[in-house]
Parts: C-alpha cells; structure tokens; sequence
C-alpha cells in the first residue's frame, strides 16, 4: 500500500479534470480546478512524510526527535495561496462572463463574440 | 467540439495519463521512507541558527524569504486584476444594495444571527491576531492569520447590512494597508543590506528562543503579511459583494426602478 498516497493523488487530478471537461456550470467548473489542485497537496505531502516522525514544531518537542520535511510543507502553502488567487481570478472573469451572455454554460461563451 | 465528443476523448486519454503517472510516482523512494537531506538539515538548524521553533515559518519567512515575497506579490497581483475585471463598466451604474427579486421585501437580518456575528467578531480579530503574533513559534503566521482576520469582517457583513460595511471599511484605506503590507515586506528585507550582508538575511536580534518577541525579522514579516493579506481577502470580498448586491447594468436598474416605482403587488 505504499502507493495509496499516489493513488489518492492522481484521482482527485483525474476526477477534478472530469468535472471540468464535462461541466455545464462555471462556477463549478473553476471548483473543479480547484479539486486538481488538492492533488498537488496529497504528493507535496506524501513526499514530505516520514514514519512515526513528529511535526516539525520544535517547541514541545526535544531537538533530537526526527520530524517530517518542512520544504514540501512550506511548498504546500505556497500552493494554497496561489489556488486562493487563481480561483479569485477565476470567479471574476466567470461574473464578467455571466454578465456578457446572461449564462454560466461553458457553451454559450462562443455565442459571446 | 461537442460535450459527447470531449466526454469519450477524456475517458480515452484519463487512463494513459493516470497509468503514466503511476509508473512516475512508482519509481519514487518508497513512501514514508523518504531522503530528505533538506528537511533534515533546516530541522536541525532551525530552532539554534534562527530561533524558530515553527521550521515551516522558518523556511517561508527567513530561509526562503525572498519567494516569499514572489509568493506574496502573486496574491497583490491576483487581488489588483479581481478589481481591475470588476470594475464598474459604461453600461453600469451603482445602486443601493438590494435583492435580485423585485417586489419583494428583503427579510431583515435575524436577532439571533446578529448577535452571533457581533460575538464572533471580537474573538475571530483575537484568534487572528494570535496566530499571527505565534507565527515563528506554532503553526500559523501572517497568510493564515491575515485570512482569519478578513473572515471577522465578513462575519460584521452577515451580522449587518452592506451599506454599513462599505461606510466602515472604506477602500482606500483598505487598498493603503494592502499596499503598505507588500511595501512593507520589501522594505524589511533592506535591514540585511543595510548590515553588511544580503537581501533579507535575518540580522535583527534573535530574542529568547519560545518568546513572541524572538526569531528577528521573521514576526516583522508576518506582521506584513498579515496587513497585505487581511486588507487584500476584504477587498475581493467585498469587490464581488459588490457586484452582486449594488452593481446593475443600467437597463435592468431602469426595470427596477420601474417595479420599485409601482408600489408592492396588491
């Protein structure tokens, strides 16, 4: 079972890519992104882990103790932050979107120009 | 490209793509059993070269300072194109904040729901802040913290109406503490300069290892952040509330006006 984490990872890529190949909402579509993106946190993680390793806050615990990676931990907040931004974005240009076509399928954006 | 076509065309390719990243990630090392000579060493070293006992904090704020403020300009850029998209447009005009469904009362924001928002919000600014100020010390720091501190402007919004909010927190004052939170971040890393070394070396004193007021620069940053991030969420919050609530395109507000002018249905 050591590829379980891997798993786990490339279903929430392959699921959140179905959602947005097959979404008739926008919103949801960029939702869906969204889902691709926790892939990307299930292996930042999944790399960092170590068995029966504390988390690396050395403030009740002794100096000695083997922790697990802070990079990929550090990483994955990075990714959290630009998943923030790139939804944000996304939001606004799907309101603008609505506003154009009275719609949010993903089909009538042609019927737009 | 029809939604059948692209359908069978994913279900076509999803299983190579799938299959080749197993094959990837198979040839990894094996799970929990990881190498990470990186991690190690700043495990290490981090509580005795920075005084951080927080290692995530100290590899974003101090070790890895500089992305961070790449991190940081990401979310100023993604913050400044919400408001540039959204903007008012020719055909737009404001109105008062009002329901999408006309002649119809909006119902008043419940007791009950008020006074659980005004509960709320002094604890959520506290727990906010404390996260913030513990940064260096326990998980959390300025993005975590900045984010709980917009949440608690939110919870005034769900206690009251947005008029009020919109009167409160103004924008340029919001859009000036976000600017002086990324500015800010920029200037701290001077302080290594300014020492004798490089950009955003940590020079400050380092304080009594386990103290809010330890770890040098890196609660300085935090406090930064959280400015940055804190004004930055309340204006995508309140730049889509916005939209939804006082925005109108000038042809549907004239329709509005029209029902609201005719009274409420009989």
């Amino acid at each position: 079972m050591t590829l379980l984490p891997y798993i786990v990872a490339i279903w929430l890529l392959l699921a959140g890519l179905y959602g947005i190949v097959t979404s008739r909402n926008l919103v949801h579509q960029v939702v869906c992104l969204a889902v691709v993106q926790a892939s990307t946190y299930v292996v930042l993680l999944a790399i960092g882990y170590r068995a029966g390793a504390a988390a690396p806050v050395y403030l009740d615990i002794p100096a000695k103790r083997t922790a697990v990676d802070p990079v990929v931990q550090a990483l994955s907040l990075t990714d959290v932050v630009v998943g923030a931004t790139v939804t944000a974005l996304l939001l606004a240009i799907v309101v603008q979107a609505h506003k154009r076509t009275g719609s949010l399928d993903p089909e009538d954006l042609r019927d737009a120009y | 490209m029809t939604p059948g076509t692209r359908r069978l065309m994913f279900l076509l390719t999803a299983p190579v793509l799938g299959a080749v990243l197993l094959w990837g990630f198979g040839g990894l090392p094996r799970f929990a059993h990881h190498p990470n000579p990186y991690g190690d060493v700043l495990n290490a070293v981090s509580v005795p070269e920075r005084h951080v006992t927080d290692v995530v904090t100290a590899v974003n704020f101090d070790y890895r300072g500089f992305d961070t403020l790449g991190e940081e300009f990401i979310f100023f850029a993604s913050v400044l194109g919400v408001v540039l998209i959204l903007r008012d447009q020719t055909d737009e005009s404001p109105g008062h904040a009002e329901d999408f469904a006309t002649g119809r009362a909006v119902p008043p924001t419940s007791d009950a729901v008020r006074v659980l928002g005004l509960g709320l919000t002094p604890l959520t600014v506290l727990f906010g802040i404390d996260i913030v100020a513990h940064g260096q010390l326990t998980p959390g720091g300025g993005f975590q913290g900045g984010v709980i501190l917009a949440t608690a402007v939110l919870l005034i919004y769900l206690a009251g109406e947005y008029d009020e909010l919109h009167v409160r927190y103004t924008e340029t004052v919001l859009e000036r503490a976000e600017a002086l939170g990324g500015a800010a971040y920029v200037a701290l890393g001077f302080f290594g300069v300014v020492a004798g070394s490089a950009y955003m070396q940590n020079v400050l004193p380092l304080g009594r290892t386990g103290s809010v007021f330890s770890a040098g620069t890196v609660p300085l940053i935090n406090l930064a952040v959280a400015f940055e991030i804190g004004a930055g969420v309340v204006i995508l919050l309140t730049t889509f509330l916005r939209q939804t609530l006082v925005v109108r395109a000038t042809e549907r507000r004239s329709a509005l006006e029209r029902a609201l002018d005719a009274g409420p249905p009989a």
